[in-house]
């Protein structure tokens, strides 16, 4: 069944997908795609590629989302049958604490809980809790009740449901990046004017690492990166620490923590977005990176850029993010694909 | 076990000290199926009134004390969870907060909170980014002062909608773990307030002499301030307090941490009458209810503190089931420990006589 805008983002939020575990995202979006692609298929790594408009003109255009999310694993059961976890891929173990959970694919339900505010002395309470202070608790009785309902390997991801939040936003786990693989589900159900190949990436949250070798798979002309990216236009934090606006559009990156902006392909969006009266904004932050730092690597370099949308709270369990900026992300790189089909930009 | 949906529809709830209405009206009806004498008085405190059954016993104790020939027996849960409160709205519409109750800040990052405006609002409280922080600043914890209330509204709306003193609790989904545990906010002390229904339900199988007032108490969190009213009005000759207890955990002492599973805690220590505790533990032995003793040292954090000097001193007991993670929106307990919980009150209750009563002031 074709899902609308909000519940394709619902059905991908609540998805589990941990760096090298994306199977659910990638079963969901191989549903959402598969009628709208000439060729669909995964490599070794489990990138899942979908190819278009290959019988078109102009140049092979790569677009890619990644669809891991930042998780944590199960490493070891205490006697007490309590789990202990390590992180899989950049989370602040200050946001674990009081935090449901689900672990493993059976989705069982767990907390992350730590000794009680009366239990704390004053010097314990200004510390943070570090991960060896917490434990996924699923109630087991012992190491053995425990081991008998995971397995160590097994994932834990936050068990925050989808919702719609105050004027227009949503609030979900991993919006960070099923927004960006929603952008792409929509993106490939419309007709193709070039050769595309949409490509559902694994592992960017462990160090870009689908990208890296579906680009080399792909080889494209060109390549653009549908990402989510830091906004902290909150409270406190100071004009030139924002990053980005939430609902003031897509976000275009100048330079981030491994990329200088091919500037060619950030005049090229710029056009586009002004002449389709499409807002946009500068990413505004020096730091992080998304997978396009990989794939403008690939082989002799690839050309492009990326376009991300502003989420608050990234790789928490309850990030924020404006359906405004999703629909115009969604409008601006559809504009861009329309652009180059046109020959607006003669690469 | 009939109350575990009850109980589970109380933990959605939102009732922070002063504001407990929700919550109260849920128990009142709870109340009704075991008795028709059900009440909130002036601050909200809700009484249920369950007398006993025998018909009253023709006694050689005196004139005065003729109109209370059967025990008076206070069971008292209280039923207000900590909240916070909006003390302020901040350009962009960010809520700062206070507390109503102790919470640990560092619980909040990343929660979801209801705010009780003009409308009730579900809001996020901000987490920043790892990709922003410095590792130095992610070895500092926030302190409430830091954290904001983000609705993701444009700040004339939330002017619109919220004003400073509107009251903000956690938002939690209860959820149901392995072996019958229960994780969610609020077991803190809906779970004791479960007891007092269970111990209902077992009380009507049982020929009880003792008049019971069972009583969701409120504002617990800020200083018993609804058990001392109740107290006072009631006078009734034993005071029992329900609430919760630590449940074992790693780093925590083994004299203040309790196996979850393994039955109630019964109180002992200066904050307890010594015959109250030693009729609680027989009852517990009697019946065959699991149970463990707690040592406290001195006024307990319960409604027990006040109650034991309310009027000219009321004989108190204290008993409770252990909660793992208390104050926070992931308070895990099971549920199996509610039942027994109230099946050794209605067990004290019905063993208990003129006589016990009269021996609480012989020394």
């Amino acid at each position: 069944m074709l899902l609308s805008s909000e519940e394709l983002l619902r059905q991908l939020t609540e998805a589990i997908g941990p760096s090298g575990q994306e199977d659910e995202v990638r079963n969901l979006l191989r549903s959402q795609v598969s009628g709208w692609t000439e060729r669909c298929y995964t490599d070794v790594l489990g990138n899942l590629f979908c190819e278009q408009g290959s019988d078109k003109p102009g140049p092979r255009v790569m677009l890619d989302a990644h669809m891991d999310e930042v998780a944590l694993m199960v490493v070891h059961a205490e006697d007490n049958g309590l789990l202990k976890f390590r992180a899989i891929g950049g989370i602040d173990p200050r946001v674990l604490v009081a935090k449901p959970v689900y672990v493993g694919a059976q989705r069982l339900p767990g907390v992350i809980g730590a000794k009680p505010v009366h239990l704390q002395t004053a010097s314990e309470r200004r510390k943070p809790l570090n991960i060896e202070q917490l434990y996924i608790d699923i109630g087991a009785r012992s190491k053995e009740d425990a081991l008998s309902h995971v397995q160590l390997g097994d994932a834990a991801v936050f068990a925050t449901r989808f919702g719609i939040l105050g004027d227009g936003c949503v609030k979900a786990k991993s919006l960070d990046n099923r927004a960006g693989c929603a952008v792409l589900c929509e993106i490939l159900r419309i007709p193709a004017e070039t050769p595309r190949i949409g490509v559902f990436t694994v592992q960017e949250e462990v160090g870009l690492r689908g990208a890296a070798v579906a680009a080399y798979r792909v080889a494209p002309d060109l390549a653009i990166t549908l990402e989510t990216t830091v906004c902290a236009d909150v409270t406190d934090v100071p004009g030139h620490g924002q990053g980005t606006v939430l609902g003031g559009g897509p976000a275009l990156t100048v330079q981030d923590g491994q990329t200088l902006a091919n500037q060619q392909f950030l005049a090229f969006a710029v056009r586009t977005a002004e002449r389709f009266q499409i807002p946009y904004q500068f990413r505004r932050v020096k730091g992080g990176t998304n997978n396009f730092a990989a794939i403008q690597r690939s082989r002799a370099g690839v050309i492009g850029g990326s376009v991300s949308i502003p989420v608050r709270y990234l790789h928490a369990p309850v990030q924020v993010m404006a359906l405004q900026d999703y629909h115009n992300t969604v409008r601006l790189v559809q504009a861009m694909l329309h652009e180059l089909a046109e020959g607006g930009w003669p690469l | 076990m009939r109350h575990r949906s009850t109980f589970m529809e109380l933990l959605a709830l939102p009732g922070g000290p002063g504001f407990e209405e929700a919550v109260a009206e849920r128990i009142h009806r709870a109340f009704l199926a075991y008795t028709h004498q059900v009440e909130t008085d002036h601050m909200g405190n809700v009484l249920a009134y369950v007398p006993g059954s025998a018909t009253p016993v023709p006694t050689d104790l005196g004139e005065h004390l003729a109109p209370t020939v059967r025990p008076r027996v206070l069971l008292a849960a209280h039923m207000d969870e900590i909240a916070l409160m909006v003390t302020r709205i901040e350009s962009g519409g960010f809520l700062r907060l206070a507390q109503t109750g102790g919470f640990d800040a560092r619980t909040l990052l990343s929660q979801e909170v209801w705010v009780h405006g003009r409308q009730t609002l579900l809001g996020v409280i901000g987490a920043q980014p790892p990709h922003l922080s410095t590792s130095e600043e992610r070895q500092q914890t926030p302190s409430l002062d830091d954290l904001y209330v983000d609705l993701a509204l444009p700040e004339a709306r939330v002017r619109e909608l919220v004003r400073p003193g509107d009251r903000v609790t956690l938002a939690r989904t209860p959820y149901e773990l392995l072996n019958g545990r229960i994780s969610g906010k609020a077991l803190d002390n809906r779970a004791s307030v479960a007891i007092l229904l269970e111990c209902l339900e077992h009380l009507r199988s049982l020929r009880h002499t003792a008049d019971v007032w069972a009583v969701a108490t409120v504002q617990e969190e800020v200083g018993m301030r609804g058990a001392s009213v109740v107290g006072y009005r009631l006078q009734p000759h034993i005071a029992l307090a329900v609430d919760v207890t630590f449940a074992e955990f790693p780093g925590q002492a083994p004299d203040e941490s309790f196996p979850l599973g393994s039955g109630p805690a019964i109180a002992f220590g200066p904050n307890v009458h010594p015959k109250v505790f030693a009729g609680l533990r027989a009852a517990a032995t009697r019946h065959r209810v699991p149970f463990h003793i707690e040592f406290t040292q001195g006024p307990t954090g319960t409604d027990a503190r006040v109650l034991q000097l309310t009027a000219s001193g009321l004989a108190t007991g204290l008993v409770g089931i252990p909660i793992r993670y208390m104050h926070c929106s992931v308070e895990t307990a099971v549920y199996d420990d509610i039942v027994e919980c109230g099946r050794l009150l209605a067990h004290y209750l019905a063993d208990l006589t003129m006589a016990d009563v009269e021996g609480l002031t012989c020394y």
